[in-house]
């Protein structure tokens, strides 16, 4: 194994699913058994996928490897396109075939009967396409031109039944909301570009490295992170524009899982990875706060949520701003890390909750469901596991990742002195474990809600059942390291993920990240020392309250909801306000409304009413003046110059009426005016 | 091709085709339709084979000797009337980077645009002659290089656009016919006076030494050529250059259109039949950046320069006002039509750059946007032949009875958001990182970008009210699309994908001559402000 055929090999990973893409989407129409095609692409990538990631992980596990080639040049601009392959890049190509894969088969049953089946294929297959394209990236423009093509299969997909009108609805906001960000991101990239000319990630860094900073200011270079963020606040729903991911819900389920739980989501995750390097204490400041809140933020609207699919969907959010404020806080190792747990624990909760849909025909409100545990148990199994998981249980994945990013707020709150972090971090662990527990009882535990359905209902085929056992299986610790309370000495951190060292400028650095006191910089720098021994000593402390936290979240969903010790609904009464805020989302979809939405419409339609009535009233204005004016031009015209030419005319011939009496025809007449004439010419003529 | 007078035949061909069609009978319809078809086929070819033949080394723009196919014969010639010397227009075409994508572009529109006119069934005789006038006026106007010439093919454009509208329009159209004819006959008024300042203030040299004055926008380029005392001179210190330049600017600015000289535009646009909006979107709009690119900055590099922040600033305005007016329509065609206003500010603001990577994805966005409007406009076209409405509140879930329609229908609005992999992105893209990259325009950039949010929520909010929710049962016998639509519609999402994925196709044509531009607008802008100093 070469390099050379480990790129060709990611080449052709990236490529193969555009090919079961245009197929599928083109010949669907005729070929009924066409996503077979589309199946067989996918399982394609996914071997070529595990053998690249085999290759880099032993033979390449040192060594970054890379190739491109001009796509355009003109003057002094090249633009190269390229991909880059490290570590991170093919766990990610791993993460994003494997549950991709499974989702394909997942959906086989699952959207069984669709009419637009073949369609939906081909949609999956140009959003594994454009996923991986985000992977792959070695540089800015590309990482754009992907980020908007998996907008686009999200669009497609959430409105994938467009008959409905709450999906197009949702397909629609969850592009804009997008590109609100992009806008962002886009303006990050233009600074970036007009000042290295180029789009590469590895030379611009190089470039910063060397002192060279956008516009020559330390404030330009946070700028440019902080609205490089942004596509990512956009793209992995962080606050303020995490509204778009729970209406996303819309799409069919295992495009959830898939698209808005695992894989896409997490795309703005992994920007922020990319752009670790260049990010400054400010920018990671506000990535932190960020995340934080986010994360805090949806945890107290899961709470209360009623639909299987919104509450998993703001566990989601909430999960994904814990990644970025990991980032945030310089925690990088582990916001990768929880990265690759949440794929796989999340996206074996969304397929179960879509067995239990899809075995409840189509019931996702909690109040029909209950009891299916003992109906399903394949799905409750699972299930379970990844409730664990992500309410950060011991032997979980969840719990090495989660416990190294609440160790590192700790640390941070520690170094810093931003304690809002942690305190807000561990109030989310706390949370997280009791919502999640509360979906799992009220779906599986209990009584049914609906009896009718509930006698109907029976565990999912193999297609279905096989993709939540092996994501299950994923969500367990020993697949990451052989000590289960500690991540750090598994080969996962150990080995393949390392902290890169940041190249801003020394005085916009955290204290903790300078390389003044970085004593442990070897081949893959680390953190400073600093930072290291705070980390140490705030490890255990970090476990055991995170743990107690969970336990303790675990332990009020049992007493609310197994064993009713508190009564809900008298609780609820008396802190009416609080649950109205969280059932309400926090009114954020009506704030923007009322503001954004409504004000742009409002706006549309005046500076429409300007254009109609002012713009092209001038325009119609003038004419009519014209007109006006030549009507009066017209008046002159006609009875003032035409009216002297006819009034000589009429003048003349009253002159001549009264001259032609004169002439009379007879020679007496005429003898008469002679003399007449001869007398007055000699009266005035006189001879002195 | 040394000699081969390829520029005049692609431009007189549709003449021929004209004569050939007058003198068939008026029954004859399909053998006109035919006639014209294979006249703007051969138009296809003839531009396919120039831009095999073509030097893309060549920079023309300024000078001479790199322009390509050129033709340059007396065409006018008076000796000797008194002050005046010998009065002469030549007739001059050629083309460089700058002319070939717009050449090629107006074989590509016109093409489709006659297949579009195969359902015109009013006067076809008439119709066909006028199309075919009217394509030799738009491709006279890219091709010629004698500003008087330029003015002549300039002129022939308006009578045929205008019975074309005012005939076989809509309901209000002759409302739009007088509209459109008065306000660009006033922008040509506009250059005519400019034509002739300039005509007066710059002689060039005959080769037998005589100087003698001139409409050669070469020469009119050279300040060399300029006597101190004309009244536009570069060197003579008064306002007249100025007010000159923003005549000649208005005078292209309402064929953009720019605002606040826009309004023609929608009211054209909706009252035309289909292929004629094909036309005006497609190539007559492009004609006014053309004329800015061709003769405003390079005769006027100083004022281009002094008053590139306006331009920008009006780039800007179009980008975001015609976004907020299209959001605010209810006509699908009129929603189009300021989605044109919009994406051609994305041309101004990238032109305002005066950078390579701007102008360049100007241009480029002229072609993608010639193409991508002309398939918007076919797309109403498609719908208002099967329903008779426009009413964007009309319909619903199109996309459930015409599934393959609406897939051509998604691609083409993609394509105008400009999502990347599509023709549109790449030049919004580079017309971005020019005008981010011009300090001079950098802020009037950011606000821009405003525009990308804006073009697609008007474009997804379209797209879910005609083709999304349940089907109104009131089309449930649209048919999907017939084989003369799919032949319209499957060339132009082609090249909407190859431009895409391969911009260089286009955008290698006009480096080199958008290169020297530049470089010449730069250069000269500070030598004329050293001599007036």
């Amino acid at each position: 194994m070469t390099e050379t055929i480990l790129i060709n090999i990611a080449l052709v990973i990236l490529f193969l699913p555009l090919l079961g893409f245009a197929a599928t989407i083109n010949l669907g129409a005729k070929i009924k058994k066409m996503y077979y095609f589309e199946i067989f692409i996918i399982t394609a990538t996914l071997i070529l996928t595990i053998i690249a990631a085999f290759f880099k992980l032993s033979d390449f596990v040192n060594t970054q490897i890379g190739s491109s080639f001009t796509w355009i040049a003109f003057d002094t601009v090249k633009i190269d396109l390229g991909i880059k392959i490290d570590n991170i890049t093919v766990i990610m190509l791993f993460v994003v075939n494997l549950i991709s894969f499974l989702v394909h088969l997942f959906s086989l049953e699952y959207m069984k009967g669709d009419k637009r089946f073949n369609r939906y294929f081909a949609y999956l297959g140009i959003f594994t396409f454009s996923m991986l394209g985000i992977v792959l990236t070695d540089n800015l423009l590309m990482m754009y031109i992907f980020w908007e093509l998996v907008g686009l299969s999200s669009y497609l997909l959430i409105g994938f039944w467009f008959e409905k009108k709450s999906a197009s609805d949702a397909g629609k906001k969850a592009f804009l909301t997008n590109r609100i960000g992009d806008i962002g991101m886009f303006l990050g990239i233009l600074i970036l570009f007009a000042n290295y000319n180029t789009f590469n990630f590895d030379v611009i860094y190089s470039q910063i490295n060397l002192g060279i900073l956008p516009f020559d200011s330390t404030v330009w270079l946070t700028a440019a992170g902080i609205l490089l963020f942004m596509g990512a606040v956009g793209k992995s729903a962080q606050f303020p524009l995490h509204v778009w991911l729970p209406d996303a819900m819309e799409g069919p389920t295992p495009v959830s899982a898939l698209i808005h739980a695992a894989t896409m989501v997490a795309a703005g995750v992994y920007l922020c990875l990319r752009l670790f390097v260049m990010l400054t204490s400010d920018a990671m400041l506000v990535i932190a706060v960020v995340g934080a809140f986010t994360s805090f933020l949806a945890a107290t609207i899961a709470l209360t949520q009623t639909d299987i699919k919104r509450v998993l969907a703001y566990s989601t959010v909430s999960q994904l701003g814990y990644m970025i404020m990991s980032i945030g806080i310089g925690a990088y190792a582990f916001a990768f890390f929880h990265l690759v747990t949440h794929a796989f624990f999340k996206a074996c909760l969304f397929l179960g909750s879509g067995s239990v849909i899809h075995a409840m025909h189509h019931s996702q409100e909690l109040e029909d469901l209950g009891g299916l545990r003992k109906k399903m148990p394949v799905t409750y199994l699972t299930f379970l596991i990844s409730t664990l998981a992500i309410s950060g249980i011991p032997l979980t994945s969840g719990f090495l990742s989660k416990d190294g990013i609440l160790a590192g707020t700790l640390a941070f709150g520690e170094l810093t002195g931003h304690w809002l972090i942690p305190i807000l971090g561990f109030t989310v662990a706390l949370l997280t474990a009791f919502y999640m527990f509360r979906l799992l009882i009220l779906t599986f535990h209990g009584k049914p809600g609906n009896q009718e359905k509930y006698n109907h209902a029976h565990e999912s085929k193999w297609v279905m059942a096989f993709p939540l056992v092996l994501l299950s299986m994923l969500s367990i610790f020993i697949f990451y390291t052989p000590n289960p309370i500690s991540a750090e000495s598994g080969w996962f951190l150990d080995k393949w993920i390392s902290t890169p060292e940041t190249v801003v400028p020394e005085s916009t650095r955290f204290e903790f990240m300078k390389s003044s006191d970085s004593e442990l910089v070897d081949a893959n720098f680390v953190h400073s020392k600093l930072y290291e021994e705070t980390m140490h000593h705030v490890h255990y402390p970090a476990m055991i309250l995170s743990v107690l936290l969970g336990g303790i979240g675990i332990l009020f969903a049992f007493l609310f909801y197994q064993w009713k010790k508190i009564n809900v609904d008298k609780l609820t009464n008396s802190i009416r306000p609080l649950y109205n805020l969280s059932k309400n989302k926090w009114y954020l979809d009506e704030i923007y409304n009322a503001t954004f939405i409504n004000g742009t419409l409002a706006l549309s339609k005046i500076i429409s009413w300007f254009d109609q009535y002012i713009v092209d009233g001038i325009v119609n204005g003038t004419a009519k003046i014209t007109k006006i004016y030549s009507t009066y031009i017209k008046w002159i015209d006609t009875y003032i110059v035409d009216g002297l030419v006819n009034l000589t005319a009429i003048l003349s011939g009253i002159i001549g009426l009264a001259l032609r009496k004169l002439q009379t025809g007879k020679v007496q007449t005429y003898i008469v005016y002679v003399i007449l004439s001869l007398l007055i010419l000699l009266i005035v003529f006189k001879p002195v | 091709m040394e000699g081969f007078p390829i520029l005049s035949l692609i431009t007189f061909l549709p003449i021929v085709g004209m004569l050939i069609i007058l003198f068939l009978p008026k029954e004859q319809q399909q053998a006109i339709r035919l006639t014209t078809l294979l006249i703007t086929f051969i138009q296809i070819v003839l531009s396919v084979i120039m831009l095999m033949n073509f030097d893309y080394k060549a920079s023309g723009i300024f000078d001479n000797s790199t322009f390509q196919f050129v033709e340059k014969f007396r065409w006018i010639e008076i000796p000797g009337i008194s002050w005046l010397g010998t009065v002469k227009v030549d007739y001059f075409l050629g083309i460089d980077g700058l002319s070939m994508p717009m050449v090629l572009l107006t074989s590509i529109v016109t093409f489709i645009a006659t297949l579009s006119s195969w359902n015109i069934t009013k006067a076809v005789k008439g119709y066909f002659s006028l199309f075919l006038l009217l394509n030799t006026g738009m491709m006279g106007v890219f091709v010629a290089l004698d500003f008087f010439l330029f003015y002549v093919f300039w002129e022939i454009m308006l009578l045929p656009m205008y019975f074309l509208i005012g005939i076989w329009g809509g309901p209000r159209k002759e409302y739009a016919a007088i509209k459109f004819f008065l306000y660009t006959l006033l922008g040509s008024i506009f250059m005519l006076l400019v034509m002739i300042g300039l005509y007066f203030s710059a002689k060039e040299t005959l080769p037998d030494g005589a100087r003698v004055f001139t409409f050669n926008l070469i020469e009119l380029t050279n300040i060399a050529n300029y006597s101190a005392d004309g009244i536009l001179a570069p060197m003579n210190p008064n306002n007249w250059r100025l007010v000159a330049y923003i005549a000649l600017f208005i005078g292209f600015a309402i064929k953009v259109p720019m605002f606040p000289f826009h309004t023609w535009l929608p009211d054209a646009h909706v009252e035309a039949p289909t292929p004629i909006s094909v036309i005006l979107a497609g190539v007559l709009l492009k004609l006014g950046t053309y004329g800015m690119l061709r003769i405003s900055f390079p005769i006027f590099p100083d004022i281009t320069l002094q008053l590139a922040w306006y331009i920008g600033l009006f780039g800007m305005i179009n980008i975001i006002y015609g976004a907020f007016c299209a959001l605010a329509q209810k006509d699908f065609k009129k929603m189009i039509a300021y989605s044109s206003v919009s994406h051609m500010g994305y041309v101004l603001l990238g032109i305002a750059s005066l950078s390579t990577t701007g102008i360049n994805g100007a241009i480029l966005q002229m072609f993608n946007h010639g193409t991508i409007t002309a398939m918007l406009f076919l797309i109403v076209g498609v719908l208002y032949d099967r329903s008779h409405t426009r009413g964007i509140d009309d319909f619903g879930g199109i996309a459930i009875q015409m599934p393959i329609y609406t897939g051509f229908v998604t691609v083409a609005f993609f394509a105008a958001i400009g999502l990347p992999g599509l023709s549109g992105f790449i030049s919004e893209a580079l017309v971005f990182v020019g005008s981010f990259g011009s300090e001079n325009i950098r802020i009037l950039a950011m606000v821009s970008t405003l525009g990308i949010l804006l073009g697609a929520a008007y474009m997804l909010w379209t797209l879910q009210r005609i083709f999304f929710g349940e089907l109104n049962q009131k089309w449930n016998e649209l048919k999907d699309l017939d084989w003369r639509e799919y032949s319209m519609l499957i060339p132009l999402t082609l090249i909407i994908l190859f431009l895409g994925i391969y911009p260089s196709a286009i955008l290698d044509i006009m480096n080199s001559s958008v290169k020297s531009l530049v470089d010449f607008i730069i250069t000269n802008a500070n030598n004329f402000y050293i001599t007036s100093l």
